[in-house]
Parts: structure tokens; sequence; C-alpha cells
């Protein structure tokens, strides 16, 4: 565990670097795979014919895994397409097919899966309902930031949850960032006004914005967060504006209602997919892809501070997939 | 308006079945595959939704259709009966140890909101003249125990912890002696969260309720869940054994089907639900409310309990031919007024009917203690009067007041409301004419 203290985390990360990515990632997915392919290679076995059968069991494997079903239904259309183009007939090659079908609804082309930090500074907004893995996740997105060689700096902006700054703190000390934080229950548009001069003044390359958890369907919260955003705009105009969205993989059909409301007070540059370390499957993203368009740009998968994984669509889905 | 969907699809699907004495299979079919969809859509689990499907379908083919309901509503209704069975018809509240102190153990995955509802459940016993104590045992996640301190100081409520370096178990086990030596007679314990695939954290749970020997497990989850929530719910029912469920984050506006999953695959009652963040906003947990909430359909449910139990459809539909020919008498204003009486107030009804906003209703504002006196007047009226109230001159409008035991004014006004009822009346058939033609909405009633 993280008690351990921050050197045995170093060195962890240091035995997990080395296995790579591609195999973290079906690491931090094995549960999912597991389940899913488990299942979907029981299915294909049992079917030498591709028939109705088993395109209903196939829709069942995507329902069960929260794609939802008009995506399911978008996929399974797809995937009946691609079958009688390619005249298969052996049940076993429908997977290959699968595959490339929901990787091109999770694929978002023009804005890209990946965190675009090449620019200083830049300001990182990090948004959600209650109990996604925020904090956590800011947590381990400094550490990202700062293994790609950037000054973070963090902004304690969950003012509101009892313990949430302290929380963020001791994840500053884990990293190393400084965190700019005030009382609990002070103004949050203030502590981010403090910590964007602050970042200005000690020539901050990177600041991490925390907020509180909110559910999105209140008014008053979300225009909170809206002026979050404005102040972030006026204040710090030089810096390139990134509003990630968290999400925790257990979420059912709400995430696309959460991410639609969300986007509409701050304008969304990506998803934080959480918790996939679990038996979720996460596969609301598909759907958020579709209609909404952002794209996810990291997969949370434990609680381990470089249990952060950049996201990429081939892999997630490959992993989800492949055993 | 979200939730009006699947009542709204029903009633389409049945539009063309109208007067049909028996469901038949292919009926209910059709309807099911409304239902199946409203439910994925709500989130409930796909095995469920299967189960529950097929429960339903097999109750519902070959029954009889009421006569005051469409078939429709009369599938809707099966279908409400079936799901407030399925979450369990009573209300479940929490237990007492018979010898104090009471200990609650929380468990659940991490952010579905242990430690809130810690809070809000010592906050709602403690108003019951129960004396909480607040065990914390989350020593993983970087300040929880901070939380539950700064949330125990809010409602007065003592927080016990031996910080991050102990083992949960006996911390459990500590704070219980602790609240032996203090007088308390309940025991929250913050349990923190895990994943229920953990094995190793899972044990641990398993070690502390060996340990403290809990008069309740309360596992809390996030009603925002999706199909995962089977699996989390037989994870924590199998490996630790749980008594009860708090649904939390309830005052978001997910159809939270969660609940029906959690509730399918444990057999157990939830007992609390969280609705805001506030620390009173925490409730008891009412069936039939989350039933219509993840089927999507607000008060049309009501509605039907009310047609099925008061209205005389064949009544209703002579008046509605009569609304149409313009043939509305006073007689009819009677009957209507008494089956009104039955029913609740007019206005009531319409407006549990999706579709129809307040505008129409703004002239309707009858007011009920009036009724008695318009009964009254009516039945002093001759048979001729009523069918004809064109011959109601000054003579006969004296003799009515006299023997109704009202004023002449009064009269006056009754004659004029009716006058503007026949209008009314014939707004709405105008107006459910032109629903028709556009497809948008339906009043259930052809009487109204």
């Amino acid at each position: 565990m993280f008690f351990n203290g921050w050197d045995n985390d170093k060195s962890e990360q240091q035995e997990t670097e080395s296995k790579g990515f591609f195999q973290r990632l079906k690491e931090g997915l094995n549960k999912t795979t597991k389940d899913f392919t488990g299942k979907l290679d029981s299915l294909l076995m049992g079917y030498g014919k591709i028939d109705d059968e088993l395109f209903e069991e196939l829709e069942e494997l995507l329902i069960m895994a929260d794609v939802g079903y008009d995506a399911t239904m978008k996929a399974m259309d797809h995937l009946q397409k691609k079958v009688r183009d390619h005249r298969l007939e052996d049940a076993s090659e429908v997977k290959v097919l699968l595959k490339d079908v929901l990787v091109q609804l999770l694929t978002v082309e023009e804005a890209g899966h990946q965190l675009n930090l090449d620019q200083n500074p830049t300001v990182i907004l990090v948004v959600g309902v209650n109990g996604v893995g925020k904090t956590t996740t800011i947590g381990k997105l400094a550490a990202y930031c700062q293994k790609q060689g950037k000054r973070v700096m963090l902004a304690a902006g969950d003012t509101f949850r009892a313990g949430a700054i302290d929380q963020l703190e001791i994840w500053g000390q884990r990293s190393n960032a400084p965190v700019i934080r005030h009382q609990e229950g002070s103004d949050p548009a203030a502590v981010i006004y403090d910590a964007i001069h602050s970042a200005k003044a000690k020539d901050n390359q990177v600041l991490i914005c925390d907020t509180a958890g909110r559910l999105h369907n209140k008014k008053n919260l979300m225009n909170e967060l809206g002026k979050i955003f404005r102040i972030l705009d006026r204040e710090y105009p030089e810096a390139r504006k990134e509003v990630l969205l968290v999400l925790d993989a257990t979420t059912g059909q709400n995430a696309i209602q959460q991410a639609k409301t969300f986007g509409e007070v701050a304008p969304l540059t990506g998803i934080v997919l959480t918790k996939l370390d679990g038996t979720a499957r996460g596969g609301i993203i598909i759907p958020i892809a579709q209609t909404l368009g952002v794209p996810v740009k990291f997969v949370g998968v434990g609680e381990q501070i470089d249990d952060l994984q950049p996201f990429d669509p081939e892999a997630f889905v490959s992993a989800m997939l492949d055993q | 308006m979200l939730f009006e969907g699947l009542a709204e699809k029903l009633q389409n699907t049945f539009d063309k079945l109208k007067g049909k004495g028996k469901l038949t299979e292919a009926d209910v079919k059709e309807a099911m595959r409304e239902v199946k969809l409203a439910l994925l859509e709500a989130d409930v689990n796909f095995k469920v939704v299967k189960d529950f499907i097929n429960r339903v379908k097999e109750r519902a083919v070959g029954d009889e259709v009421l006569e005051s309901l469409t078939p429709g509503q009369q599938v809707i209704k099966i279908v409400n009966e079936e799901m407030t069975a399925l979450m369990g018809s009573t209300q479940s509240k929490v237990t007492f140890s018979s010898s104090p102190p009471t200990i609650y153990m929380m468990v659940g995955l991490q952010g579905s909101g242990k430690t809130t509802s810690c809070g809000k459940l010592a906050n709602l016993l403690k108003k019951q003249q129960k004396k909480p104590l607040l065990v914390a045992a989350d020593v993983y996640r970087p300040a929880a125990i901070e939380q539950l301190k700064t949330v125990g100081s809010k409602i007065d409520v003592p927080v016990f912890s031996m910080g991050t370096q102990m083992d949960p178990v006996n911390i459990a086990k500590a704070g219980i002696e602790e609240a032996k030596k203090n007088g308390h007679d309940l025991v929250i314990i913050d349990t923190a969260g895990r994943l229920h695939i953990d094995n190793n954290l899972m044990d641990e749970l398993q070690n502390i309720k060996k340990a403290v020997k809990p008069q309740e497990i309360l596992l809390v989850v996030d009603s925002m869940t999706g199909q995962d929530a089977v699996n989390v719910a037989e994870s924590f029912s199998d490996k630790v054994g749980i008594d009860g469920v708090i649904l939390t984050k309830l005052d978001g506006d997910t159809r939270g089907g969660a609940a029906l999953s959690v509730r399918a695959v444990t057999q157990k009652p939830i007992k609390f639900v969280g609705m805001g963040e506030k620390i009173d906003e925490f409730e008891a947990f009412h069936p039939d409310r989350m039933a219509s909430r993840i089927l999507g359909m607000g008060d049309v449910l009501s509605l039907i309990e009310k047609a099925q139990s008061s209205v005389d459809i064949k009544k209703a539909q002579e008046l509605e031919k009569k609304m149409r020919t313009q043939q509305f008498t006073f007689d009819d204003f009677l009957d209507q007024l008494q089956q009104m009486k039955n029913m609740g107030s007019m206005k009531d009804i319409m407006e549990m009917i999706p579709g129809v906003g307040g505008k129409q209703l703004k002239n309707l504002d009858v007011d009920e203690k009036e009724l008695v006196y318009i009964e009254a007047i009516i039945q002093s009226m001759t048979g001729e009067e009523r069918t004809n109230p064109g011959v109601i001159n000054g003579s006969r409008r004296k003799r009515i007041a006299a023997g109704s035991g009202t004023s002449i004014q009064q009269v006056n006004k009754l004659l004029k409301q009716f006058e503007q009822t026949r209008k009314m009346m014939k707004q709405f058939t105008d107006m459910e004419k032109g629903a028709k033609k556009g497809g948008k909405f339906k009043l259930p009633f052809p009487g109204f």
C-alpha cells in the first residue's frame, strides 16, 4: 500500500515501468479481460455458425458492459454489415471484427486521446460528480506530468467536502508538488484565483485544479463551476486549457448526462475513466465518444501513484477482448 | 419531461388495441420490448431485466383488461405491481441490538458515499435519542479520518480514531470498548472503500465482522451504478454478508436501476437513501417511489390507481360522446361531480396527465366546498331544466334557489359556470383531436 512511504512507491514504479505500457494496461484491465473474453470465447467456441443467436448474445455482452442500448445497436449494425461484406462464415472470426467496430466507435479523431503538454503553461481543471475519484486522479496526474518533465502545482478547489483539502495535500507531498489551499468552506473561485497568480509568479508549467464533486443537475453548483472556468479564462489567458471530466467506470447510462451537462458549463477536452481495476467494463465511454465526441485521455487502474494510464482505444479494446 | 417515455410509448403501442377484452401474447410481447428498453436505459442489470420481463409476461398474457383501463394501462399496472413486489413492498428499518451498543458497519466501493452516510445515519438516529459513536476504520484513503472527524463535529457526534498505522480490526474492537466505557448505545464503523475483488481487503471486512459482531452490515451503493452493480452486491453479500443497503446520490437525475439489480441479487432491503450533500438529506426508502422512478412513469401510475378505483368507464364514454355532440347536460354535470369527488379534485387529476400543462387548468379552479351547493342546485332542477338549461328563466331561478337553500346569485353563477364547462370541454375535445393528429399526447380518459 502507499503508506509504506515514498521510496517504496518509487521502486514499485520502476518495477512496473519495465513491463511496458501495454502490459500494464492489460494488467489493469485484467479482470475486465477475463470476464469479457472468457464469455466471448466460450460464446464463439460454442457456435460454429454465425446466426441471429450469436448476434443476440454479443448484444447482451455489450449491454452488460454498460455500452448502452443505442450504441450497442449501432455496434451490432456495423458488425453485421462487416460480417456480410467479408462473407464470414466462421463465428471465431467475428471477434476480430467486433474489436475493429468498437475501436472505430471509440476513437475521436480530431481531438486525439493524448494529453497535450507541449505548451507552457497548461492549466488542467478536473471536474466530476461526487466520489468518482477526482482528487486521487489529480494526485496521479501530478506525478504523470512531472515524469514528462513539468513543474506542477495543485490548487485545492474542493473547499466543500470534509477532508478533501488534506487529501490533496497528502497527494501533493507524494509527488512534491506545492498545493495552494484555503480554509474549508471558503470560495473555491478565490482558491483558483490565488493559485493562478502563484503559478505565474513561480513560473509553474502545469497547474492542476481540483473542484468539489457535484451532481450535474444542481444548478447552483454548476454555475459555480462555470464561474471557476471563466476565472481561468480571464486570469490565465496565456495558458492552454484542459478540462478533464472524471468518470467512474462503474457508472451506468447517467454518465452520458454527466458529460453533456458538465460540458455545458466548462467545455470538456477529455475524460479520465477511473476504477477500471474492478469488474466494471466502462463501456459507457463508447456512447459518450459517439454522441459528444469527447475523447478519453486516461484510465485509472488502481490506487498507486502510477496507476494512471494514457488512453489508447486500440489497447483498451484489445485488453478487453484479448486474453 | 424525462420520465414520460415509457408510459407514452406503451399508450401508443396499445392505441390500436383499444377495447380488447384480454391481453394476448402478441400484445404483451410488443409491450415488453418497451419495458425492457426502459429498464436497460435505467441501468437495471440485463439478467435481472430478463427475469423480470419473463415474470411479467407470464402474468400478463391472458389477463383480463379491467374495464376502466386501456390495455396499455393494464400492462403498466402489472409491471408496476411486479416491480414494487421485487423492490420490497414495505419500508424496512434498521434494527437495534437487545444488548447495547448496537453496532453498524458500513461497507462499499470507493466513492460510494460511506463516510457521508455514516454521518447522516448517526445524525438521524441521534434525533431518535440514540447516543452514537463513529469509528474511523478507513486507514487507507488519505484524509479519510479527517473527513469523518469533520462530519462528526458538524453533528456533534464523537469520532473514535487511532491514526492510519493500526489494523482496522483492532481499531474497530477498541472503538467498541470506547463506546461501552462512555455509555454510547450505538457504534457506526466507517470502513475503507474497497473493490469487491480485492481479496485481502474483503478478508479484512470479514475479520472486523468476526471481531465486533455487528447488528447490521450496510452496503453503500451509488445509485448511478451501471450493470456492474450485481457483481458488487453479490460479492459483498457472499464474502461479507449484508443486512441492508443504503442507496446514495439519489438527488441526481439517474433513474437508479441499480437499486433493482442490488435488491434482486441480495434479496436484502434498501433501508435508506441519500438525497443530497446536507447532513439531514437522508430518508427512509420508499419501494413504490423507486419502482416508478426506474420505470420512468412519474405519476401516471397513481393516475391508474385512482382511475381503477373510481371511474366508471362506460359512463365516461357516454359523456365523451355527449361532449363531442355538445349535448352535455346538468345531469351529466352532476354525474361528473360525483365521480370527481371520488377521485380528488379535477385539477389534481389533470395535473397527473402528462402533457397537460397549467395553462388549460387556470379556468378550472373549482372550490370544492362549492360542489355541495352545486349538487343541491342541480338536484332542485326539473328534468327539463337539466337537459335544456336554456329554459331557466327568472322565476325558475328563484324557485331553484329556494329549493336548494342557495341564493339566486349562486344559481346564476352555476349557470355561467356550466356554460364555461361546456366550452372548456369543447376545447379539450378539439385539443384531443389535434393531439391525435400530431400524435403528441393523449388524454388517458376519454371522459375528461
